[in-house]
């Protein structure tokens, strides 16, 4: 699903985020991806979802060498990955139907299709009810979970969060990892990007550690204790 | 085919419906194009006018061509279907020399001494128009081949100098219009800019979901293409109004030094066609250069 080998990622100005990164993610796993502010995870992210390329060594995600895909294949690619945002990222002018929507029909879903799937998302996340409903009209969590409705809908092979509960309570937090991992359940590949200890705590799950752009811990069940470094 | 047309709608109603969750920044660009368009097409009208009035000046200057004296009139006045045979001869018309007597004595106030002047002192002639003064010269000496006639009398250089104000005036134009131009397409592209900056998040959201750039651009196109015409034709319509308003206040000073030309059709199709094209050209091409920068992901 997600393989790096040897990654390295030096940036123009110098600055050496990755150096000689690797790890696996198969198909149907669910991980935390840990660390301290410049640890790489950002890095590490906008490699998989095809921002940037690296300085050196391999990238696959879902089965494609990410410094190999040509510019017309990506979007292509990006349909198989879906990003959520520690800032939400909706679309203020539309409503929650329309964002989670919108991800389908940027794709060329037909309307059919749409009329199928959005209501069905919105029900998995629990938002049916505010179908109607503008992104300011939401509480944060709520919000976050349009954000997950919207990257599920196209039926990703695997999801990416980006500090998914940087902007909410420790309550909302856990709703939303909840989301996540019963999202996993239903056969969702989900990387999750975080630097919150007490929330990674309350799962009995594999945790990569990064610090210093070099994976420094992947077992199942640890958050590595960077501070103490 | 049932997708194309679905994407076909898709494409327009975004379009469509971008105008009005942007209608700010779209009220701001139609207005720009119109400011633009208006002070262009201003100074088009302008100068289309001062070059109608320099050709006028221009086709009263004319040669003179007399014909020999032991011709009679009859002889002289067979001349004309020769004259008009010459290239560049707009019109000719014969002056007899009785004519030409009575033209000059009508100079002088003091007409009695002239009451003893014999008619035979004049010859008759011609006063011949030309197309173009720039070929002056070549028209002389081809005139100058006819046997019959005497003497040819041009004025070069007043026709020289009314040609070459022409052509500075012209030129003075095209470099107005074209400042005026680069100008306003520098304030058309930063607008777009602005709206596509407004809009980056939306962009770059499409980008992360897998939208393709054909998909991404096409509403902005259309949305662009559909600003630029409202732009270009309210722009035609208001030039179109503000003209005929200055025709109407310049009807109350008739006989005046001069007139203004009329907003005739072969005047303002080009005008209407160059206006739809700069709009379709600012709207569409503008809208999609600078979308580029954004799809670069």
């Amino acid at each position: 699903m997600v393989r790096m080998v040897d990654v390295f990622k030096e940036y123009a100005n110098g600055v050496k985020a990755l150096k000689g990164v690797s790890f696996e993610l198969n198909a149907g796993e669910f991980a935390f991806l840990v660390g301290p502010s410049g640890s790489g995870k950002s890095t590490i992210i906008s490699l998989l979802v095809g921002e940037i390329a690296p300085t050196d060594g391999l990238v696959i995600v879902n089965g494609q060498d990410m410094d190999n895909i040509k510019m017309r294949k990506m979007p292509y690619l990006r349909r198989t990955i879906g990003t959520i945002f520690q800032d939400f990222r909706l679309i203020e002018y539309k409503s929650v139907y329309e964002n989670v929507a919108f991800a389908m029909r940027v794709i060329g879903a037909s309307s059919k299709d749409i009329r199928q799937r959005v209501p069905y998302v919105l029900e998995l996340v629990g938002l049916e009810y505010k179908a109607k409903s503008r992104p300011d009209e939401l509480s944060g969590g709520e919000q976050q979970r349009v954000a997950v409705a919207r990257a599920l809908v196209n039926n990703p092979k695997l999801i990416i969060a980006d500090e998914p509960t940087g902007n909410l309570d420790p309550a909302r937090s856990l709703e939303i990892l909840l989301l996540l991992k019963k999202i996993n359940e239903l056969g969702t590949t989900v990387l999750v990007v975080t630097h919150e200890k007490p929330l990674v705590d309350q799962f009995s799950q594999r945790v990569i550690a990064i610090d210093g752009g070099r994976i420094v811990s992947d077992a199942m069940d640890r958050y590595y204790n960077y501070e103490s470094q | 085919m049932r997708v194309n047309r679905n994407r076909a709608f898709y494409y327009i109603r975004e379009g469509i419906s971008s105008i009005f969750a942007h209608s700010l920044m779209s009220f701001a660009s139609i207005c720009i194009i119109i400011a633009f368009l208006v002070i262009m097409g201003s100074f088009i009208m302008l100068a289309l006018n001062i070059n109608a009035l320099i050709g006028e000046l221009v086709s009263e200057n004319i040669i003179l061509a007399y014909v020999h004296e032991n011709l009679s009139e009859s002889d002289a006045r067979a001349l004309e279907p020769r004259l008009r045979s010459i290239p560049n001869i707009s019109n000719v018309t014969f002056i007899s020399r009785e004519e030409a007597l009575q033209s000059f004595i009508g100079r002088y106030s003091y007409t009695d001494r002239f009451d003893d002047i014999d008619v035979t002192v004049f010859r008759h002639r011609y006063a011949i128009y030309v197309d173009d003064v720039s070929q002056i010269a070549q028209t002389q000496a081809a005139l100058q081949h006819i046997r019959e006639l005497a003497r040819i009398n041009a004025n070069h250089s007043l026709a020289q100098t009314l040609v070459s104000f022409r052509t500075v005036v012209s030129w003075i134009s095209v470099i107005v219009i074209a400042v005026l131009l680069v100008i306003s397409l520098f304030i058309i592209q930063n607008t777009i800019k602005l709206a596509t900056y407004e809009r980056r998040e939306e962009i770059a959201l499409m980008k992360m979901v897998g939208a393709t750039n054909a998909f991404i651009r096409w509403p902005f196109i259309i949305e662009g293409f559909i600003l630029g015409m409202t732009g270009s034709i309210l722009a035609f319509l208001a030039i179109r109004g503000l003209y005929e308003l200055a025709l109407s206040n310049m009807m109350q000073f008739e006989g005046g030094f001069f007139t203004l030309i009329s907003f005739s059709t072969n005047i303002s199709i080009p005008l209407f066609l160059l206006f739809i094209g700069i709009g379709f050209a600012v709207g569409v091409g503008g809208s999609g250069i600078a979308l580029n920068r954004y799809l670069k992901v």
